[in-house]
């Protein structure tokens, strides 16, 4: 049987107030005034790679097991990299094996499906595990229905042949060019048509015939479904789209539309995480994307389907979120507004590529070095281990810190240079089991950290080089979370920032 | 161990610039003015130097690399100029290198220089220095306030001090330094501050605020060396001498195991036996007469009293509330006004701290003078607290 083995999500923590948005745009975009809820909102230090990667860890879990995976696919229409393979970099990040297979698609709403589908058939014939990722750090223009509608996020699944928790039942595709909306190579955002010839000539014409096929293929008739996943930004549409091919209304998922966005090429999986995560066995689901045409994949659970769980999981990650209330910091963190930096913020964050390969495990991977002689672990690895005594020469194994655990053992945080989210918080970490290193923390509430706060290890953009357009990557500590308080989530007025 | 070089090199004259924040001068008049006081004091011409070592930090402002700035500013006569650069103890760096000269019999007279010009930046602050190509590509974005007040995390962990008891004892240190500074005319920040102004500072790094950093400056400093025989036939009494120069370099223990607790200097205590050690001092807090430290921040100043082994571990806080280090108080420290009034111009910093010492100790420290004083201790860092040069230099009456 081949079928989803595993899955993951990520939504970042910060949420904006859409009523953040409408306030400081009312004088020009009146429109929005009633806006209620909010957004999904990526860390300065976040984009579509390091968002794929933390989904891929959740789907993952820590340790070893990752060697069965052979592919990797990664969906995105907000790839950081256009000449780089984006895959590639969370490949480094996973430390997984290099004669993966590893490959970026982008293009259209439903690149997340077209890898699906592929890596159902990889998998069927036998080429081992396939990790599928999509991600988008969504960018709109200032004062557009887009910026409140749409959230950053990103999904993972991992599918294989053993131990499957959702069957691969059948799938459907149409490559039709209708463009609802565009953008050309080295442009921001996209130029969308009008919504209502999107809905009633596009979404609402193509999605029914896929649906149908895939059901046809998959030999499921629409009345079996139990969850119907359409991601989209045009409300109600959903049902609508159940009701043209006689799937129950009930079976209709929620978008999360209240509170986190729609998040692009991530959203159908994001949905499917959040069901999966839910789901009893022998349910039906039925996921279709809309974007060039249409796709529509059928799934069905196992009895297996409890026995996998996500380390946060989609209700997790929401439930993590904290009320973000600043728009000019949204628009900072978008690349919408300069704000100034001062003379320290022109500092050349030139990379050397050579030195970088050089050290590629220990900075994409977070790989130390452990003596076998004393056990001392060392990052950055060298050829010679710290004795009191008599160094050790050659001794160090390579040694993953990513996911373990670490506690602070001193920090400061800094007003003095510029940092895209000040203060710029960093210190001494010591992980569980040995090793140290003097890093940077991100997402990150004032009084949160102390000597002795335990932390754990996040992928994220450590510094980008404007001059050239690059942008480097290393790993960052966060203090070890559980759901945010109650009073964290409450969204205080936006007008007493 | 080596013998040493106890007494074996002597002080010929001295010279210290006005720090501060010089617009009207370039690091070439800073140079001038800290060579030419000190080649008055000495008592020589240009001609009697054998050698020079020279201090400069930033290659990227100021003067550029090499020892030809050094050279060329002075006009020296074709001797030969070594720039050193230690971080911040590059200043005690070049005082090393032109004391072994002359303990070697290699050199009769050397000199050692340290300048900076930071001031040349457009902006304040220490300006950001370039770290290779590796670093910067796993290490924080860290500047020295905040590699410096974590220290201030560590400790009050360790020793279980109360967060706010902490932040008055290293205001204490700022309040004490600038009294200190406000007599002395070649200080940067010649005005008196009170605990409050102290506490009610923009915070910097957490918890330093403004005051618990020192100023950024520019100056110049420079010492001539030779032989106790030499000086003596050159006409000079009252002979100040090195008695220890010891530094100590971090080879990572602190930054890289997990053994290390961070709230001390590893490198300070190791450089601080060896310089007793080499001085034959067996009670520090008895017998050092005055220390001048690498007081880059209030917080690094509290626990370096410990690392020279002036206060237990653990009791520097009650040693600053109590006093012990103020002028009039047991072991004096930074009586010039020390870095905090100073500033810090990187390179010379080493030196001026020797300079200050130098007139205590020949009783020419005008308003700031202590009482009889016979053995002062220089301390002189560079780095950060998990990665650093520490240098430790004690000087001395002749046979003290």
């Amino acid at each position: 049987m081949t079928g989803i083995v595993g899955y993951g999500s990520y939504i970042p923590r910060l949420r904006l107030n859409r009523q953040a948005i409408a306030q400081a745009n009312a004088w020009y975009a009146p429109q929005f005034a009633r806006a209620s809820g909010s957004r999904a909102m990526a860390n300065w230090d976040e984009d579509s790679i390091t968002m794929a990667v933390a989904a891929a860890r959740d789907c993952l879990g820590p340790g070893e097991g990752r060697d069965a995976i052979r592919s990797v696919m990664l969906a995105s229409s907000t790839l950081p990299f256009v000449e780089r393979l984006n895959a590639g970099v969370i490949c480094e990040a996973l430390t997984l094996d290099e004669n993966v297979e590893a490959r970026d698609v982008t293009g259209s709403q439903r690149a997340a499906l077209a890898c699906l589908s592929d890596a159902m058939a990889r998998v069927k014939a036998g080429e081992g595990d396939a990790l599928v990722l999509a991600a988008d750090n969504r960018h709109t223009r200032a004062a557009s229905s887009q910026e409140l509608d749409l959230g950053d996020g990103a999904a993972a699944l991992r599918i294989g042949n053993d131990n499957v928790i959702a069957e691969y039942l059948g799938s459907a595709v149409l490559t039709v060019d209708f463009v609802d909306r565009f953008r050309m190579s080295g442009e921001d955002i996209d130029y969308a048509w009008e919504e209502r010839w999107v809905r009633d000539e596009g979404i609402t014409k193509l999605v029914p015939r896929v649906v149908r096929d895939a059901l046809k293929t998959s030999g499921i008739e629409a009345g079996q479904v139990d969850h119907f996943i359409f991601p989209t930004t045009f409300r109600k549409i959903e049902g609508q789209l159940a009701k043209i091919c006689g799937i129950r209304p009930e079976a209709v998922v929620d978008g999360l539309a209240d509170n986190i966005g729609e998040t692009g090429t991530a959203h159908g999986l994001l949905l499917l995480a959040q069901v999966l995560e839910r789901a009893g066995p022998g349910q039906h689901i039925v996921l279709a994307q809309f974007g060039s045409g249409a796709q529509a994949v059928v799934l069905k659970t196992t009895e297996r389907i409890a026995s996998f769980r996500p380390q946060v999981g989609v209700d997790g990650w929401i439930a993590r979120g904290v009320a973000e209330n600043s728009y000019t910091k949204f628009l900072s963190f978008k690349g919408q507004l300069r704000l100034e930096r001062g003379p320290r913020g022109e500092q050349d964050k030139k990379t050397a590529l050579s030195t970088a390969y050089r050290h590629r495990r220990a900075i994409l991977g977070l790989v130390g070095g452990r003596c076998e002689v004393t056990g001392k672990v060392h990052f950055p690895p060298s050829r010679l281990s710290y004795d009191q005594s008599t160094p050790a020469l050659d001794t160090q194994r390579p040694y993953k810190l990513a996911d373990r655990r670490a506690h602070v053992l001193s920090w400061s945080a800094e007003y003095l240079s510029f940092h895209m989210s000040p203060p710029n918080y960093y210190g001494q970490v010591d992980f569980e089991g040995g090793g140290r290193i003097l890093m940077e923390f991100t997402d990150i509430d004032r009084g949160e950290v102390a000597s002795g706060t335990e932390v754990e290890m996040v992928f994220r953009i450590k510094d980008v080089d404007e001059r050239r357009g690059y942008t480097r990557y290393f790993w960052k500590a966060t203090p070890v979370r559980k759901a945010s308080s109650p009073a964290a989530l409450v969204h205080a007025d936006a007008a007493s920032e | 161990m080596a013998k040493g070089i106890r007494d074996k090199v002597a002080i010929l004259g001295m010279g210290c610039s006005k720090f501060g924040e010089r617009w009207d001068a370039s690091p070439e008049d800073l140079m001038v003015e800290a060579y030419t006081e000190a080649m008055a004091d000495a008592g020589i011409t240009p001609e009697q130097l054998d050698a020079a070592w020279f201090s400069n930090h930033m290659d990227d402002i100021g003067v550029g690399r090499g020892g030809t700035p050094m050279s060329i500013a002075l006009r020296l006569p074709n001797i030969g100029v070594t720039r050193v650069e230690n971080f911040c103890a590059g200043g005690s760096e070049a005082i090393r290198g032109a004391v072994y000269a002359v303990a070697a019999g290699a050199c009769d007279i050397a000199i050692a220089l340290g300048v900076e010009k930071l001031k040349d930046t457009g902006y304040g602050g220490l300006p950001m220095g370039s770290v290779g190509t590796y670093i910067p590509q796993w290490y924080p974005n860290a500047v020295a306030p905040a590699n410096f007040a974590q220290l201030a995390s560590a400790y009050q962990h360790k020793h279980r001090v109360d967060a706010g008891l902490l932040k008055r004892a290293i205001a204490h240190v700022s309040v004490k330094s600038h009294a200190n500074g406000a007599r002395n005319p070649k200080a940067h920040l010649q005005k008196a501050i009170t605990v409050e102004q102290v506490l009610n500072a923009p915070t910097v790094a957490e918890p330093l605020g403004l005051f618990d950093c020192c100023g950024v400056s520019d100056g110049a400093a420079a010492v001539i060396v030779t032989t106790p025989d030499i000086a003596r036939g050159l006409g000079k009494k009252d002979l100040v001498t090195f008695k220890a120069l010891q530094v100590a370099v971090s080879n990572g223990w602190e930054m890289h195991s997990n053994d290390w607790d961070g709230s001390y200097f590893h490198t300070a205590r190791i450089a601080a036996k060896r310089a007793y050690q080499e001085a034959g001092i067996e009670r520090p807090r008895e017998q050092i007469s005055l220390t001048e430290v690498h007081d880059c921040f209030s917080i690094t100043e509290l626990v370096t009293m410990e690392d020279l082994f002036l206060s237990d571990e653990g009791q520097a806080v009650r040693d600053v509330m109590d006093g012990f280090f103020d002028a009039d108080g047991g072991v004096p420290c930074q009586i010039d006004g020390g870095l905090k009034c100073f500033g810090h111009p990187v390179g010379a910093s080493g030196i001026r701290m020797l300079y200050e010492t130098y007139l205590q100790l020949q009783g020419r420290a005008d308003r700031r003078q202590l009482s009889d004083p016979s053995l002062g201790l220089i301390h002189n860092l560079g780095g950060q607290p998990s990665q650093n040069v520490c240098s430790i230099a004690i000087v001395g009456h002749e046979g003290a």
